[in-house]
């Protein structure tokens, strides 16, 4: 390991290395480079591969790399030989090798070997001799796009797909529903969309239109992750499913308003039971998100049946303890139909009752709250997840990726620490959309796909990071994502659209 | 966070607002296959008229766009056929280029400004095209509203300033002010100093305009009634001109050596006046309007008190140690050199500031401080009698997290302690995008609609300052801008009938 870090901090590694994101965990590059010929060249499956060609992620990926890393370049054809670990990549004159265990792993060493390939100024390709070892440091890697507060066109989501890909973002939080509109059309109950959708026949996802976002997502190694937040979070379910919300009083009358979901009928746990059934067979992943955030009480309090049935529980005046009876009855529907749940750390912070195995999401507070909440929860002996500090929607003027570099901080046990699974960049669309999504998105989501996928040590120096993102950057625009500038510069290929 | 609830209003979607509008409830059927937009007999512009004819296509596309796609089937039923556009004036200046003195005003009962009829238009649930009776009388407040961008932090490529004049236009934006080169880089291609560009921009081939590309960027903006306001920024903000004119900037020392960088332009050489002489020629030819921006601001002295001949010529000049009339000569020589190519001249407040003796005319652009502060410049600056626009409420590039449109509603360039005289001398503002974190890939969803509330304050009446109102109408212009194919930004959680197309 030692003549690896001697190499590491020389500056040639530093400018071979640029455009490399995010970075290996271990890596030995030396200046010793080979030129590509794009007519010759040609990915195929290693003799001892257990994944062969017929392997449709592989397939897909071959030809789809082969674009990446020669641009310029028109017909390509792909054959296929590749070896796998998590992965290790090896660059010698005249041959090259990926080893990784699952194609997943694979996929993630073909975006570091696109990455590596690089053009002179003439236009000739160029990859230098490397040796990579990688691996993640965390499993979930995940990106949150929210398609309630302002409709994604399917084809502003796959866009977004591709690029998380670029950053080996891994996770998918597709936020599809929330207060604002409910676009996602289900085949049990049409009236959601039919009635909650900013518009019943342009404004929403079809379950074909789901299927391709979910398969597009597979073919690059991302999981698709559902959020059906309730209770809160819901007012555009009333539209199209009466009786589900708590109707608000006012003294002695109906207001006309309605309130989270109403936890004290049974019709509505009927519904959410086979509502759920149909999500989980039309999402494939095994984990779902279950919201459970910002609970308002003031409606369920005003409704004179809602105190009634807290009475009749023995709640008391007690109303978080209505909300913990209402998510421990969802997160029984999803176990039951075989799903992990996540759910948002108001679940835990109001002291509900949960299988062992579900996920808590931290995305309240500043550094010291979240390093409180993560030693609470791990402590507890569950999984947590991380998104405080990456809140991407919140934009302020300057280099503010430079923040989503932070540390986390931990204090806890090993123990603890393992249960730290990941961690989430949230894009929320109260002031986003297809206009502004990609800018706003990249590069300053890669700065976290760093945090979460390379060595802290290795990566904490914003200085030495800035020129490589830099490069990365230029890179994306090169591959049609519409990423942002860091700062004062240019690229040699500008974005030539609008 | 509490929603803004979106409600119509009763002056539909209509942005900037006009000074008069009437909107009644008879609606007219409009159909793409028979709509036309002509001249009137009486007008004094004719077929030959390229400005109107050019106009009257784009909001031709504009109105009928998306309905136009509908061949074939039975003649729609029309209540309206015709536009008549009718310029009043004996001299229609058509083949002029707009000043600050340009009439824009438009009476009416369906408009000679065809940005405010195409507003009117509108899709009712059958999706055919509409629009209501009535009658408007419209100016603007100000004679100067204007945007700048700035294309030497990065590089802005062609299509993406077409593609904003286009959205000044709807905005009624009439100023384009074009921040073209800085310390960063140096892309405008000079003709009579092409080493300028050939070594100070990004890359001479790829990062540069050419005069073709110049001259399409005024004429463009021509066609849509906006000038096209250079400035080269001296004497700081000039890192890049040193690359291809040496000798140009000043060496800065360590000591008693030179210390290998360089600092604003030198101006203690006869070298430095001479270059400038014939660079503003230059200039003055291609840029046709009246005023050109000479900058003038954030002027760094260390360099020049470093320098030993400078020192020297300091005490010769008997100027002390105050470098602020080191500076006061420079720009004096500047503006006698721009005066002589027959061009009016905007400054930024430093030189204002600083004393420098100024022509009558010239134009002061306040940019710094808070509100206060701002507030007593514009009152400083009119209280000396000069003509002068307000930016620093509305430096757009710097962002935060919310609706921060609002902030630039409500502020006033006339709100200030000062006398009517005063008052008129302030002829307008600009937004400004300045470019250090903004390239074609973020710049129009960042510029759109924020600078679309500084259009309305500029253009609209001082007493329109109802917000919820102007969310409501900002919210449908904002749809509109999308629909016309830019990118222009949501305000808040919301959709429009026709979403972004592009990715």
């Amino acid at each position: 390991m030692t003549s690896l870090t001697s190499l590491i901090h020389s500056t040639i590694c530093w400018r071979i290395l640029k455009g490399v994101w995010p970075l290996p965990q271990s890596f030995t590059i030396s200046s010793e480079r080979y030129p590509l010929n794009p007519q010759a060249f040609y990915f195929a499956y290693g003799k001892q591969s257990a994944a062969q060609e017929g392997c449709s992620v592989l397939d897909e990926a071959f030809k789809r790399y082969f674009s990446l890393i020669f641009p310029d370049y028109i017909s390509g054809r792909f054959y296929s030989e590749a070896i796998f670990i998590l992965y290790a990549l090896r660059v010698s004159a005249g041959q090259a090798s990926l080893k990784a265990e699952t194609v997943w792993g694979a996929l993630r060493g073909l975006e570091t070997f696109s990455q590596l390939v690089y053009q002179e100024d003439f236009g000739s390709y160029f990859v230098n001799k490397t040796e990579i070892e990688d691996f993640p440091r965390f499993q979930f890697r995940g990106i949150l796009l929210d398609t309630s507060r302002h409709y994604l066109p399917v084809r502003a989501i796959l866009k977004t797909l591709d690029a998380m890909a670029f950053s080996k973002f891994n996770v998918f939080h597709w936020h599809i529903v929330d207060d604002p509109s409910f676009p996602y059309q289900s085949r049990t109950f049409p009236d959601l969309s039919a009635k909650g959708a900013f518009h019943p026949m342009t404004h929403i996802y079809t379950q074909s239109d789901v299927r391709r976002v979910i398969s597009y997502a597979r073919m690059r190694g991302i999981r698709v992750l559902p959020e059906f937040d309730s209770p809160g979070h819901t007012q555009s379910w009333g539209k199209g499913q009466s009786d589900l919300l708590t109707p608000c009083y006012r003294g002695s009358t109906p207001s006309g308003t309605f309130g989270p979901v109403n936890p004290a009928l049974p019709s509505t746990y009927k519904f959410m039971a086979t509502l759920f059934k149909e999500v989980s067979s039309v999402f494939p992943d095994s984990y779902i998100h279950l919201g459970g955030d910002e609970v308002n009480f003031s409606c369920w309090k005003s409704n004179p049946d809602v105190r009634a049935f807290m009475q009749k529980m023995g709640f008391g005046t007690d109303f978080t303890k209505l909300e913990a009876y209402y998510m421990e009855n969802i997160v029984n529907i999803t176990t039951a139909l075989n799903k992990t749940s996540i759910v948002w750390q108001d679940v835990f912070d109001y002291h509900e009752r949960i299988p062992k195995d579900t996920v808590l999401h931290i995305w309240k507070g500043d550094p010291a709250s979240y390093e409180a909440e993560l030693s609470r929860i791990t402590k507890a002996g569950y999984r947590v997840l991380l998104a405080a500090p990456w809140y991407i929607n919140h934009i302020s003027y300057g280099q503010d990726w430079q923040k989503k570099k932070i540390h986390i901080p931990f204090t806890g046990t090993e123990e603890q620490k393992k249960l730290v699974i990941g961690g989430e960049v949230c894009m929320w669309g109260e002031y986003v959309d297809a206009t502004n999504l990609t800018p706003r998105l990249w590069p300053r989501a890669s700065a976290a796909a760093e945090r979460l996928w390379s060595d802290e040590k290795q990566t904490s120096n914003v200085d030495k990071a800035f020129p490589r993102l830099q490069d990365f950057r230029c890179k994306l625009l090169r591959r049609g994502i519409q990423a942002e500038p860091l700062f004062v510069g240019h690229c040699k290929h500008e974005y030539q659209g609008v | 966070l509490l929603l803004p609830v979106f409600q119509a209003s009763k002056y539909s979607s209509l942005w900037p607002l006009p000074q008069k509008v009437q909107i009644s409830e008879i609606s007219f059927k409009l159909s793409g296959t028979s709509f036309k937009i002509v001249d009137a007999k009486e007008s004094s512009a004719g077929s030959s008229c390229s400005i109107l004819q050019s106009a009257y296509r784009r909001y031709y596309e504009y109105m009928f766009g998306s309905a136009k796609k509908q061949w074939g089937g039975k003649n729609r039923r029309a209540d309206l056929t015709e536009l008549h556009v009718w310029i009043t004036s004996p001299d229609s200046e058509c083949d002029a280029y707009p000043g600050v003195t340009s009439d824009e005003s438009c009476e009416s009962n369906y408009a000679s400004c065809l940005e405010t009829f195409s507003q009117l238009v509108y899709e009712d649930e059958y999706g055919a095209k509409n629009i209501n009776s009535s009658k408007i009388s419209d100016f603007p407040r100000f004679a100067h509203r204007g945007v700048l961008l700035d294309s030497s932090r990065h590089f802005l490529p062609i299509k993406v300033i077409l593609a904003n004049l286009e959205t000044m236009a709807m905005n009624k934006i009439n100023v384009f002010h074009w921040h073209i080169v800085d310390d960063q880089s140096f892309p405008y291609l000079s003709r009579t100093f092409p080493q300028l560009s050939q070594q100070g921009a990004y890359h001479p081939y790829t990062h540069v305009y050419t005069p073709a590309d110049v001259k399409m960027v005024i004429e463009f903006a021509r066609l849509r009634g906006i000038r096209v306001i250079p400035e080269f920024d001296t004497p700081g903000h000039t890192q890049s001109w040193g690359k291809g004119e040496t000798d140009l900037l000043t060496p800065c020392f360590s000591g008693s050596k030179p210390s290998g960088t360089f600092g604003p332009v030198n101006p203690i050489l006869n070298t430095t006046y001479d270059f400038m002489t014939q660079f503003f020629k230059e200039v003055s030819t291609v840029f046709p309007d009246t005023y050109v921006h000479l900058g003038g601001d954030e002027v760094d002295f260390t360099c020049w008190k470093s320098n030993p001949d400078i020192q020297k010529f300091m005490e010769q000049q008997q100027f002390g140690e105050d470098y602020s009339k080191l500076e006061s000569f420079y720009i004096q020589r500047l503006l006698d050199i721009v005066s002589t190519t027959q061009k009016g001249y905007l400054i930024w407040q430093e030189v204002f500031d600083n004393g420098v003796k100024l022509k009558a005319d010239t134009l002061i652009h306040v940019w710094k401080g808070n509100q206060q502060q701002y507030q007593n410049e514009m009152a400083n600056v009119t209280a000396s009698g000069y003509q002068t626009l307000l930016s620093t409420p509305w430096y757009l590039n710097r962002i935060s997290y919310g609706q921060d449109w609002q902030g630039f509603y409500k502020a006033d360039p006339q709100d200030f302690k000062g006398t009517d005289e005063q008052k008129k001398l302030v002829i307008g503002g600009e937004a400004c995008l300045w470019g250090e974190y903004v390239d074609a890939t973020n710049l129009t969803p960042r510029l759109w609609p924020r600078a679309s509330a500084v259009a309305e304050r500029l253009w609209s009446a001082s007493n329109v300052t109802d917000i919820d109102d102007a969310f409501n109408r900002l919210s449908l212009h904002r749809c509109r801008m999308v629909e016309r194919g830019i990118p222009a930004e949501p305000l808040f959680s919301s959709y429009c009938p026709h979403e972004y197309k592009g990715v």
